[in-house]
C-alpha cells in the first residue's frame, strides 16, 4: 500500500483496521517501561522528587506543539488541495492537541509551585502556551458552531495556519525573553543538560505519548470518517423520503 | 518510593495524566461504536451511500 492510496478514505479505514491493534499494543509496552523507568529515575539534586512531574510535562507539551504543527500541515490540504482526508486530520487533531496542552499547562502548573514558589506566572513561555490553548479550543469552537461542515472545515485551517505564527514563539520564548520557565535543556548545541538516568526515561516517556498520540488520532480520524458517512446516508435517507411523497 | 515533601503534587499530576488519557480514549472507543451503530441502524433500513451502489 503506497502513501497515496490512504489518501482514499474507504482504503484508511482498511489501514487502520489493520495497524491500530498494534499501535495500541506497542503504546501500552512503551508507557510501562517509561512508567518504571519515571519511578526508578533518582530524584533530582536541586528539585528532589518532583522532577518526576516531567515525565508527564515535557510529552504533553512537545505533542501540544506537534498538534498544532500537523494541523497547520493538513489546514493546507484543506485550503489548497481540498483534501477531504485533510479537514479529517485536522478536525480529530484539535480535541487531543487541546487535551495534551492543557495537560501541559496543569502538570507545569503542579511542578512550578513547589520548584518556583507559584502556580503561574505571566512569562513569555507559560503564556505563548496559553494562547496554544486558547487556539485549540478556537478551533474546537468553528467545527462545532458551523452550520455547514465545509464552512467550519474552512475557517479552522485558516485559524490553524495563523496560529502557527504561536509555535517558534513558544520553542525560542526562553531565548528571547527573560522568563522563570527554564531554558533549552534536551535539545540545545553541546548535548543535553539532563543526567542520562533522567534523560533516558524521559525519551522513552515521550516516545509512549507519541505512540498514544498516533492511536487516538487514527481512531479519531476513523470515527471522523464514519460519521461523515452517516450523515450522508442520513442526507440520502431524507431524500428518498421526499422523493416517495 | 519516597516523594518527599510534595508528593502531593506528584501525585495529583499523575492522577490527572491517567483522567486525560482515560477520558481521551474512552471518548474514542464510545464515539466508534455509535457510528458503527449508527451506520447499521441506516444499512438495515436499506439506505446507501451512492459509491456502495452497483
Amino acid at each position: 500500500m503506497t502513501l497515496t492510496d490512504l489518501a482514499n478514505p474507504t482504503r484508511f479505514l482498511a489501514f487502520v483496521g489493520r495497524v491500530l491493534p498494534w499501535l495500541a499494543a506497542a503504546t501500552v509496552i512503551v508507557f510501562a517501561i517509561g512508567l518504571y523507568g519515571a519511578v526508578s529515575a533518582p530524584d533530582d539534586y536541586q528539585q528532589g522528587a518532583t522532577v518526576k512531574i516531567m515525565f508527564l510535562h515535557v510529552p504533553s507539551a512537545w505533542l501540544g506543539m506537534i498538534g498544532w504543527g500537523l494541523m497547520s500541515v493538513a489546514a493546507l490540504g484543506t485550503l489548497v488541495w481540498r483534501h477531504p482526508l485533510a479537514d479529517v486530520t485536522g478536525k480529530a487533531i484539535a480535541p487531543i492537541g487541546a487535551a495534551f496542552t492543557f495537560l501541559c499547562l496543569v502538570t507545569g502548573s503542579l511542578w512550578g509551585r513547589p520548584t518556583w514558589g507559584t502556580y503561574w506566572v505571566w512569562d513569555a513561555r507559560l503564556t505563548s502556551v496559553l494562547v496554544l490553548f486558547l487556539l485549540y479550543l478556537g478551533v474546537l469552537a468553528l467545527y462545532a458552531t458551523a452550520e455547514e461542515p465545509g464552512r467550519g472545515a474552512r475557517a479552522a485551517a485558516i485559524l490553524s495556519l495563523v496560529g502557527a505564527v504561536n509555535l517558534p514563539i513558544i520553542k525560542f520564548s526562553v531565548d528571547w525573553w527573560n522568563t522563570l520557565h527554564q531554558g533549552e535543556s534536551i535539545f540545545r548545541s553541546g548535548g543535553s543538560a539532563i543526567d542520562p538516568s533522567i534523560l533516558t526515561p524521559l525519551l522513552i516517556m515521550t516516545a509512549a505519548f507519541t505512540l498514544l498520540f498516533t492511536s487516538l488520532l487514527l481512531a479519531a480520524m476513523r470515527n471522523e470518517i464514519l460519521r461523515r458517512r452517516v450523515r450522508t446516508m442520513q442526507m440520502a435517507a431524507v431524500q428518498n423520503l421526499a422523493g416517495a411523497r | 518510593m519516597n516523594l518527599g515533601p510534595h508528593a502531593d503534587f506528584i501525585v495529583a499530576a499523575y492522577a490527572l495524566a491517567a483522567f486525560v488519557i482515560a477520558a481521551l480514549t474512552a471518548w474514542v472507543l464510545l464515539d466508534y461504536a455509535a457510528q458503527r451503530r449508527m451506520l447499521g441502524d441506516l444499512e438495515a433500513r436499506g439506505v446507501e451511500r451512492r459509491s456502495a451502489r452497483k
